[in-house]
């Protein structure tokens, strides 16, 4: 599976590292509540709140240079309206590789 | 350029606020993490440019672009790219920016933004009012005559150094003055309510106290011209 990076972060937003840190510590913060609210929306069956939670961790996904995982992200969003979940699992996957990069930088 | 951003993401908004910070002349008043905060800060205050997200539970960024009068110049910031057709049926869209927002593109979002600025007020740029036939009032724009149909106008606001014309099916922004475009209109449709607005008076929807609602606009009734609406209207 892919690695988060921070390619973008790094490299496409000018190139300042104390804005670097400091986008580095909103992510820590949102995301975690992000997450929360991922697990209580596919708890709780209510499939279009969780496509909307998707779509807002997309953006996170895209930030961390995860493109494939983006791809993975935007079609169970998609899916999520149908109520298909065939990509949970997947996407799961990506939310804990995320969570352990972070604790990791 | 006095921008807000409007986001429901905290990194998104972080993330445009320092976009725009490598940039000189753009100033931020704002941040919003709704359409409806934004909506309250916008009933009273005024900016050149807004960063939206289109897509924001409950409120979305179109919701927000239906509901506010008179428009700024619109950036909009989205993770999908399913909206660009939708998003330029509005006159006040920049440009449509898919995040992750680079700042080489952002840069180019910020040039188109500053040009519509140079060239014009929001909607459709004209010169002075030049002259009336028949139920026709023509305006220069961009050297051409542009004939308004003067029974679809329904409010002219004034607004610096423009006049807003607001009529059926487009709305222009003319380098005028509400006096000279009162003079062009027949006295019997329209009716200078307030020393910023002129209305159409068979337009009206309703009135209250010193207000009246034409379309979807709500526009205040100076006291001393209250008498000659109240004398215009048809009452039982």
């Amino acid at each position: 599976m892919e690695k988060p990076n921070l390619f973008y972060i790094q490299n496409m937003l000018g190139g300042d590292t104390g804005f670097e840190q400091k986008l580095i510590n909103i992510i820590k913060a949102e995301f975690p509540e992000e997450q929360q609210t991922y697990q209580n929306c596919i708890s709780s069956k209510d499939y279009k709140a969780t496509s909307e939670i998707v779509h807002k961790l997309k953006h996170k996904i895209s930030i961390l240079g995860l493109e494939k995982s983006y791809q993975v992200a935007a079609a169970y969003e998609l899916k999520l309206l149908d109520g298909q979940l065939d990509l949970k699992e997947e996407f799961e996957l990506i939310l804990a590789t995320i969570t352990n990069y972070l604790q990791e930088i | 350029m006095n921008y807000i951003i409007i986001d429901d993401e905290a990194t998104a908004r972080a993330i445009i606020s320092q976009l725009c910070s490598n940039i000189e002349d753009l100033n931020v008043i704002e941040e919003f993490p709704n359409a409806i905060q934004a909506i309250k800060y916008l009933n009273q205050n005024e900016v050149d440019l807004i960063f939206l997200d289109i897509h924001m539970p409950d409120f979305t960024g179109f919701d927000f672009i239906e509901t506010i009068k008179n428009p700024p110049r619109i950036i909009l910031t989205t993770s999908d790219s399913n909206f660009a057709i939708q998003a330029f049926e509005y006159d006040c869209i920049v440009d449509y920016l898919v995040k992750p927002i680079t700042q080489e593109r952002f840069n180019k979002a910020i040039q188109k933004a500053k040009s519509q600025q140079v060239q014009s007020a929001p909607y459709q740029s004209a010169e002075p009012v030049e002259t009336t036939s028949g139920n026709d009032l023509y305006v220069n724009i961009d050297r051409r005559l542009i004939k308004i149909d003067i029974p679809s106008i329904y409010l002219v606001e004034a607004k610096g150094d423009y006049i807003y014309v607001k009529a059926e099916n487009q709305n222009y922004t003319v380098h005028s003055t509400l006096k000279k475009i009162e003079d062009k209109l027949p006295n019997d449709l329209f009716l200078k309510v307030h020393r910023s607005y002129i209305i159409n008076v068979s337009k009206i929807i309703d009135i209250e106290d010193n207000s009246v609602l034409i379309k979807k606009d709500v526009i205040p009734v100076s006291r001393s011209n209250r008498p000659e609406l109240m004398k215009r209207l048809n009452l039982l």
